[in-house]
């Protein structure tokens, strides 16, 4: 009964996307205030309440292991602990798709519910073409992955989760990257709402920028969330892969990255209209290529559950008609959106537009090397691209980058002269040249990641430079989110070059008893024991670890067997200190009884990822002081209304 | 020239735009020609062999009975083959991946020795039940069986 109800609400919410489309569209071709203009709106909000409840059901019978619905049945399992069959509801291919929808129909009906400052029929076409984007994917979902289908006689037992989604990291992880995808999709409503009616203004980009801010704050934190989770439970000590399902999550950020930037020099400056757009486009089309990549079955990872043909046409259909369809759009309406304002090279725009240039270009990279395999592939080449592509290659463009980056916020709008930052240029510049040549003297590292924690050093400062010689309680909070996010990737880049330059390694095998060294720690291997736990057994090494003879951390990696699907994994130890972190694995034992032991010490590893977090803190202060200055000002807005209302009362 | 250019400034800026991504996407090409790692199952890799050193994937199934374990209790040495007769020997160090067991499918990423040992630097295997290595589709119909009675194990 449960399955079936929230199928019709799913269908429902589908007739409702198809009405908000329609009404949409015809509102705004009559250019006036028509009765269905005001169907729009509650459209948009009935269908939130109504995806959210489906998916609500839908947790229901994976709480309870309704053994009956097809989806329980194949990916769930009656002796899962409870949280990791609430999990288990998003961590399958309809269950995930199912919280797309929920995800984009909750922030449709947000924007239905208080978005009031671009004109009404701007908002019209905006949530029109929100109604595309939503009535596909409902299609998608009732045609192709229905969460609901039951099972013509129940099953007996459910067939697990894959051992490495239980985790709890999987509670969290898909979440976060589709509320990134889907804040990109209602960036993309708002750049065919501005074309559709010509309304590419400040204004626009201030509705819109909210969103981009919010996507881009989630994806940040899904792909250092992703990243760690990688790091730690894969057990081969890497922290990023280049795996087409990474860059999946990579490729929208850079977009959503450039976009954030033009957004802001629209919003504050009306120019950079056409490429705003482009970037807006380009955003949702990357989380789209994203989905497709991951969700069609055409690589095979951990994230594609399933592979079924039929699906991967269904996306790709829907990515080429959305992505098509704006890019006509696009081309028909461009000529039409006026040149903006004009800037000198040398001003806070001209950086931009630079920085703009090159995290297109990385995007390019990025893009082509995933994809590269799967075109080799249709003439029957198989290939795989790694490290020695994209690191090079993307370096080539991220250098320059981040040299822009260091000192561009300190440029003035509109124009500006280079000597007048000549002091802080100097400054930066002779910190990374000092980082080089000291690094270089004492020890030999490679140079990528020697430029790594020059540029790392040197954007660090540079980010902290705006807020020189002003009054810290006066800078605006929008302010602080770009020196704190600009601060992030300079403590995340400077944590990737040191993992790269002095990470140690040692691989061995150990008696128990026995001690092995790995840079300045010392671990003894004290003993291997079986350990049990809900749905699995494991065999445990316990090693205390010292560090430079220090009192010893005892450590304790596991390898997991499961048994509900049968699966080994490697669970690693970490020992975290300020300067870095020692990282444990536990493998097979080898026949002459040792075991064998994997570790490493990574200095400053943490830092990638308190980078990215500190990023996505930016991202956040940012969005709040965007929200709170746009609330100040509808009060202002709404106390004037009333007090000329009481004027005119009085009058 | 700075009339013209604010004149212009839209299509300069258009124009550098393209000038950029198309750059990026030329140097993507040439690099993508010459560091992307191709793929090999062993009877390609016996009838056509890599050049000594080049970073190549060679996928296949590890041979029942040929997995042993060297002296220093970390290197593994096994053959993989394809179709019946055909099979390289890998040696590789280092913790062998979940899952990692003779009659198993594996990708195997290294490169090719001189004597004809494929030494691999990482191991990728199947991950869980409904992950088959994309390289591994279109192996010989026993071994497809085999697979598919490796994936679905717990299936009744």
């Amino acid at each position: 009964m449960i399955a079936e109800f929230g199928l019709a609400a799913l269908w429902l919410a589908a007739a409702l996307a198809a009405l908000q489309m329609v009404a949409g569209f015809l509102s705004v071709r009559a250019g006036e205030e028509t009765e269905l203009a005001g169907l729009i709106r509650p459209a948009a909000v009935v269908q939130g309440v109504l995806v959210s409840l489906a998916f609500a059901m839908l947790i229901w019978l994976f709480a309870v292991t309704d053994l009956s619905v097809k989806l329980v049945a194949a990916n769930s399992h009656s002796m899962k602990p409870l949280v990791f069959k609430i999990a288990g509801a998003w961590g399958n291919h309809e269950g995930s798709m199912l919280l797309w929808v929920t995800v984009m129909a909750l922030a449709g009906a947000l924007i239905a519910l208080v978005e009031r400052r671009l004109p009404e029929r701007t908002m019209q076409a905006t949530l029109a073409a929100q109604g595309v984007v939503s009535l596909g994917f409902y299609a998608f979902l009732l045609f192709s992955s229905n969460p609901f289908e039951r099972l013509p006689t129940p099953a007996a037992e459910g067939m697990g989760l894959n051992p490495l989604l239980q985790d709890l990291g999987l509670a969290f992880h898909p979440p976060t990257l589709y509320l990134g995808y889907v804040g990109l999709s209602v960036a993309f409503s708002f750049a065919v709402g501005a074309l559709l009616t010509r309304q590419v203004t400040p204004e626009f980009s201030r509705a819109m920028r909210p969103w981009v801010l919010g996507a881009w704050i989630f994806l940040t934190i899904g792909i250092t969330a992703g990243s760690y989770w990688a790091y730690y439970e894969l057990g081969w000590g890497g922290w990023w892969f280049w795996d087409p399902v990474e860059n999946a999550s990579l490729m929208p950020w850079l977009a959503a990255t450039a976009l954030l930037h033009s957004a802001s020099v629209l919003a504050s400056r009306d120019a950079l209209r056409v490429w705003t757009i482009m970037l807006g486009v380009v955003a949702f089309s990357m989380s789209m290529v994203g989905t497709f990549l991951v969700r069609s079955g055409i690589l095979t990872s951990v994230h594609a559950f399933a592979v079924d043909p039929e699906r991967g046409s269904f996306i790709l259909a829907l990515l080429a008609i959305y992505i098509g369809g704006a890019l006509l759009l696009f081309a028909l309406r461009a000529s039409t959106i006026n040149e903006g304002e004009r800037f000198a090279v040398a001003s806070r725009e001209g950086a931009l537009v630079f920085n703009n240039v090159m995290l297109s270009a990385i995007l390019a990279i990025v893009l082509l090397g995933t994809l590269y395999p799967l075109v080799t592939e249709a003439f029957d080449v198989r290939v795989s691209v790694g490290p020695p592509y994209f690191n090079p290659v993307g370096a080539i463009f991220t250098v320059p980058m981040l040299v822009v980056m260091a000192i561009g916020p300190l440029l003035r709008w509109r124009q500006d002269r280079l000597d007048r930052i000549r002091n802080e240029t100097a400054l930066v510049a002779a910190l990374v040249l000092a980082v080089i040549v000291l690094v270089s003297l004492i020890a030999q590292v490679s140079i990528l990641p020697l430029l790594g924690l020059a540029l790392g050093i040197g954007v660090g400062v540079g980010s902290l430079l705006p807020l020189w010689g002003r009054k810290l309680t006066r800078v605006p909070l929008a302010t602080w989110g770009m020196v704190v996010a600009h601060f992030g990737i300079a403590v995340a880049l400077i944590g990737m070059a040191s993992e790269s330059a002095f990470s140690k390694e040692r691989l061995a095998a150990v008696e128990v008893g026995q001690s092995t060294t790995v840079g300045p720690w010392t671990v003894t291997l004290v003993g291997v024991e079986p350990v049990a736990g809900p749905n699995w057994t494991a065999i445990e090494g316990r090693m205390a670890a010292s560090y430079a003879g220090g009192e010893p951390t005892v450590v304790d990696p596991q390898a997991r067997s499961f048994w509900a699907p049968p699966q080994q994994t490697t669970e690693s130890a970490l020992v975290t200190r300020w300067n870095g972190q020692l990282y444990a694995v536990i493998g097979d034992r080898a026949p002459d009884g040792r075991w064998q032991l994997r570790l490493w010490w990574k200095p400053f590893v943490p830092l990638i990822w308190l980078g990215g977090l500190l990023v996505a803190l930016g991202g956040m202060l940012a969005l709040i002081g965007r929200v709170m200055a746009d609330l100040k000002r509808r009060e202002v807005v709404h106390r004037m209304a009333s007090r000329r209302a009481e004027q005119e009362q009085l009058a | 020239m700075s009339a013209m250019k604010a004149k212009h400034q839209r299509l300069v800026l258009v124009v550098l735009a393209l000038v950029a991504i198309v750059g990026a996407g030329l140097l993507a090409t040439y690099a993508l020609r010459n560091q992307a790692s191709y793929f090999y199952l062993p009877e390609q890799m016996l009838a056509d062999p890599p050049a000594v050193g080049q970073a190549v994937r060679l996928g296949g199934m590890v041979e029942p009975g040929s997995l042993k374990t060297d002296a220093d209790g970390v290197t593994l040495r096994f053959n993989v083959t394809g179709n019946e007769d055909s099979r390289v020997p890998v040696r590789f160090s280092g913790i062998a991946p979940d899952l990692f067991v003779e009659g198993s499918g594996v990708v195997a990423e290294g490169r090719l020795e001189a004597d004809g040992t494929f030494v691999a630097d990482n191991l990728l295997a199947k991950h869980d039940e409904n992950y088959v290595p994309k390289e591994l589709e279109g192996m010989s119909q026993q071994q497809a069986a085999r697979m598919a009675e490796d994936t679905t194990v717990g299936l009744e």
